[in-house]
């Protein structure tokens, strides 16, 4: 017999992360001291990582649905209309703190984690993205921490076999304590054909599918809403161990199962495992269920009960089965070699029992867990802008050197040693590959449809302005998006924060959900799934505040797809939606960090009117193939931004002298909703839309970048430099 | 022709792989499953790539002792082609079937981008759409592409004309020896290569230069 008669001291209490009137609130809510077990329970649901308790409040205010959303937030992952009956399902989700303590298998097992979420909803996963944020370069981990984190994503999604098609990666010392490895992924599906964690039916068997449950992860999703300090070393033991040919062998099994007919409901086990997937198929099927823990497949020997309703084992889903396909889904499941067993039933009284033994471990309501959890107005202050960057502290820098610097530097730089350690071929429907605005693949089984997926934040700004820095990202995404030829349909975001209960850190967090939901709002692009990562802090010290948002747009036809790469020599160069002066914002500029280590000034502002205006006739450039290539412009500004048309097609570019008192401004401002775009000489004649700014500032050709006044680059040149930092920075 | 494709747990280009078979050869191919121990009559067997097993002990080491293995080695005894594609590569050498083995990349990272490949024996079964000498484009996604042989080995396969492919333009993104990317069998009738010409057979892939390999195998005129 094992125990679960642990006397429930405070101390107990508080180290499952449970403050004193939660604990308080349980004992209400049962009437009676809950068992050891029972607190394992309570812990896994109502931790911030499940419960979203400080976010709740903010995150209703963002706006969810539209004629394309099938599904939103609340499932295991958000679904979208794309036409003739298909769906595009995606979501993404952190997984920082175990990526921190153990890099390999924290990637990892995010990586797995959010294709899981996607094929649970019945989709083959078709791309996935990563955005990934370290520590500065020189601190001592980071080097160990990039490495691990892309060998890990890597490891895992090139042998499940999805190919990453985007993502971001960034350093910052405000992530040397707590690194952030956001996890995309997006599947397709048949509308009619989706698969939802709601169970129905009294009396019917629940299943358990997957891989054997062990003690790996246990309380991981309570470590992964606690800050970190000193001790960190110690919470190796709950990063769970990635097994991605399971879940390739998963993937399989479950799509042969929901063809065949069997599945009522599905749920992946994620954080919290056991607990987290059994109590939502009942709580939102209004059922109880009950769990037998004796014929749980288990790879160790001796597991208790708290052990095994908390272990967080990686590729494991939760089912409830049609009783009379029951012998057709076993053997679906043995063909893979995976576990098969009935570990439970629905029942009608609401409640989660929980046996081991032939003892009853565990007897809670089983909406009241799910439901009742705490939710918390937590107090907020608002957010103070930096002062505005006085003109006459703007260094005049040499514009040649300083591109050449940006694109050597550790934010602007090639990405290409990253990327090249992910499989961005395979299925063979890769039609753009990271570099790229954002990553396009092609729809299976169709002639002309494409799908663009894009994953952008600027922490920069939104440390110095979290709502407008929270309407950028959105609109940076929504213009990548835009620049591939894509009509944007939905995003998910992924809130990463510090520290909740610090008002200033709430303050961040209610202000950049503002900004988003208004961006949202006004670029008809709505969040349908989502993840908030809080308690990014060590020792005290948070992260920048970090809402990464992953958008998906539909291209009607490929062949009219926007490329960064100039399409020839001799087209005319439109700067599409700037000022006069092509740009005029430096603060918290790439340019003010990278070249001379200063973080200041406002965040730039972004006029959602003008960003639809301008994306909408952009976007309307590239559908009628006028527009030959197109990029928008982000950070670095209008230099790099044609830096990066000229390198990925070798041609060069002469480009006007702007109108202006700062070249710098010009060339290296971030003002916003900007992009641009080629057209054969003539084409722009009368191309004209109100209320966008349609300026010709060049023409491409030869092989050297000429900006200004200034002497012409050889694009060699640029290529090498840009290519250059990321091997120097990793030794090879 | 008719063809084939074997299938086993953890292989992930094998929808790639049926993908180009089909639009090149005009007709879906055949699958055959680990335990099947007798594979239907066709022209051309191909292992598709992937992590068979995961890639658990050695790459190809575990689905090279699967019961579906034991009838390919009958079908390539009688002469019909077969062909192995990344893991597929690494399976037929476990095998047996063509000698030699794959190591860890050099840089003991996955790498995923486009290679060049000389052609070096365009009098294959699997290569004679080419021109001999021709430059092809071709992707490759792999973690163990490093091939190497003994010196014996080494000798008798470039002697004999059983190098089909090797990186060229120094493009060598593993340390293979001799820049060997694919090898044929003493008789000629089994191909491994460790890089994907599936992954290049349309407009959508941005060439169409792996397309030779498919025409040859399948007795296309090209």
């Amino acid at each position: 017999m094992i125990r679960n008669d642990f006397p429930i001291t405070p101390e107990l209490v508080a180290s499952h992360g449970l403050k004193p009137d939660e604990y308080q609130r349980i004992l209400d809510l049962i009437g009676r001291e809950p068992t050891f077990t029972e607190l394992g329970i309570f812990s896994a649901m109502w931790n911030e990582h499940c419960s979203y308790k400080s976010s709740k409040k903010w995150l209703r205010t963002l706006p969810t649905s539209g004629p394309q959303v099938i599904q939103g937030p609340g499932e295991n992952a958000g679904v979208v209309d794309i036409g003739d009956g298909q769906t595009v399902v995606f979501k993404m989700e952190s997984h920082n703190h175990p990526s921190y303590i153990e890099p390999y298998q924290g990637a990892a097992t995010g990586v797995g984690g959010i294709l899981r979420d996607v094929f649970t909803m019945g989709a083959r996963p078709v791309a996935a993205m990563n955005a990934l944020r370290f520590g500065a370069p020189d601190h001592p981990k980071t080097r160990h921490l990039v490495s691990g984190v892309v060998s890990g994503v890597g490891g895992y999604g090139n042998s499940f076999g999805v190919p990453t098609v985007g993502g971001e990666v960034q350093f910052d010392e405000r992530y040397n304590g707590n690194i952030l490895v956001n996890a995309f992924a997006a599947g397709l599906a048949d509308a009619d054909k989706i698969f939802y964690s709601k169970a129905e039916g009294v009396g019917l068997p629940v299943v358990y599918l997957g891989a054997k449950t062990g003690r790996d992860g246990v309380g991981g999703a309570t470590m992964a809403s606690a800050e970190f300090d000193e001790s960190i070393e110690e919470k190796r033991p709950t990063v769970q161990v990635g097994d991605p040919f399971t879940e390739k062998c998963l993937l399989e099994a479950c799509l042969e199962l929901m063809a065949s007919g069997a599945v009522i409901a599905i749920q992946d086990m994620g954080a919290a495992g056991l607990t987290c997937s059994a109590v939502e198929m009942g709580a939102k099927g209004d059922l109880g269920i009950r769990l037998d823990l004796d014929t749980v497949p288990v790879r160790e020997e001796s597991m208790t009960a708290y052990e095994m309703m908390l272990s967080e084992s990686q590729e494991r889903m939760l089912m409830v089965l049609r009783p009379e396909k029951e012998a057709e889904a076993e053997a679906i499941f043995r063909k893979w070699g995976l576990d098969f067993a009935i570990v439970g039933v629905t029942t009608d009284d609401l409640r989660f029992r929980v046996f081991h033994q032939g003892v009853e471990v565990a007897n809670l309501p089983i909406k009241e867990l799910g439901d009742e959890a705490p939710e918390y107005d937590r107090p907020w202050v608002e957010p103070v802008a930096p002062a505005a960057l006085a003109s006459d502290t703007i260094p005049a820098g040499d514009i040649v050197d300083s591109l050449l610097k940006l694109l050597d530097s550790p934010n602007l730089s090639s990405r290409r040693w990253v990327w090249e350690q992910y499989d961005t071929l395979i299925q063979g429907n890769s039609l753009q590959r990271p570099g790229a605005d954002a990553g396009v693949i092609r729809v299976e089984g169709h002639e002309k449809k494409a799908l663009a997926f894009s994953s952008d934040v600027n922490p920069f700004y939104c440390e110095a302005d979290p709502y407008e820095g929270g309407k950028q990202a959105v609109a940076e995404c929504w213009r990548n998006l835009t620049a591939s030829g894509a009509l944007p349909l939905a995003a998910t975001d992924n809130l990463n924060f510090g520290n909740p209960e610090r008002p200033e850190i709430m303050g961040q967090l209610v202000f950049a959900i503002k900004g988003i939901g208004e961006a949202c709002r006004a670029l008809d692009f709505p969040i349908v799934s989502g993840n908030v990562s809080l308690y990014n802090e060590t020792l005290g010290k948070g992260i920048m505040p970090t809402p990464t948002i992953g958008g998906v747009g539909l291209i009607a036809d490929w062949a009219r797809m926007g490329r960064v790469a100039f399409a020839a020599e001799n087209e005319e160069i439109l700067l599409i939606g700037a000022p006069a002066e092509f740009g005029t914002h430096l603060g918290q500029s790439a340019y003010l960090r990278e070249i001379h280590g200063r973080k200041e000034g406002l965040a730039p502002h972004v006029d959602l009117a003008a960003e639809r205006r301008t994306g909408d006739f952009v976007r309307e450039l590239i559908s009628k193939g006028i527009a030959t290539s197109a990029h928008d412009l982000s950070d670095g500004g209008l230099a790099v931004a044609i830096a990066e048309m000229a390198m990925a097609s070798g041609i060069g570019a002469t480009i006007d002298e702007p109108k202006s008192d700062s070249a710098v401004a010009s060339f290296f401002g971030e003002d916003q909703g900007r992009y641009l775009v080629t057209v054969a000489k003539g084409a722009a004649e009368g191309l004209a839309a109100e209320g966008v700014s349609i300026q010709h500032i060049g023409v491409t050709g030869g092989s050297s970048l000429k900006l200004g006044s200034v002497h012409a680059i050889p694009v060699a040149e640029l290529k090498a430099a840009h290519e250059g930092w990321f091997p120097r920075f990793m030794c090879n | 022709m008719k063809s084939a494709v074997v299938l086993l747990p953890g292989l992930n280009r094998d929808r790639d792989m049926i993908a180009a078979l089909t639009k090149i050869g005009g007709r879906a191919p055949l699958t055959v499953w680990q335990t099947d121990t007798e594979i239907p009559d066709v022209d051309l067997i191909v292992i598709p790539g992937g992590f068979s097993y995961g890639d658990y002990l050695r790459c190809g080491a575990i689905a090279a002792r699967m019961p579906v293995m034991k009838a390919v080695a009958e079908k390539a005894a009688k002469g019909v082609l077969v062909m192995g594609v990344c893991n597929g590569f690494q399976i037929l050498l476990e095998a047996g079937l063509l000698p030699g083995a794959l190591m860890r990349n050099t840089s003991l990272k996955f790498v995923c981008r486009e290679v060049k490949l000389e052609v070096a024996n365009a009098n294959t079964a699997f290569t004679r759409a080419y021109q001999p000498g021709q430059i092809l484009r071709c992707p490759v996604a792999h973690h163990d592409g490093n091939y190497f042989a003994d010196a014996e080995t080494l000798a008798r396969l470039e002697g004999e004309g059983q190098v089909a492919f090797r990186y060229a333009e120094g493009t060598n993104p593993n340390g293979s020896i001799n820049n060997i990317a694919g090898i044929v069998s003493e008789k000629g009738n089994v191909l491994g290569m460790m890089p994907h010409p599936e992954n290049l057979i349309e407009a959508a892939h941005g060439g169409t230069d792996g397309r030779g390999l498919f025409e040859s195998a399948l007795g296309i005129a090209a």
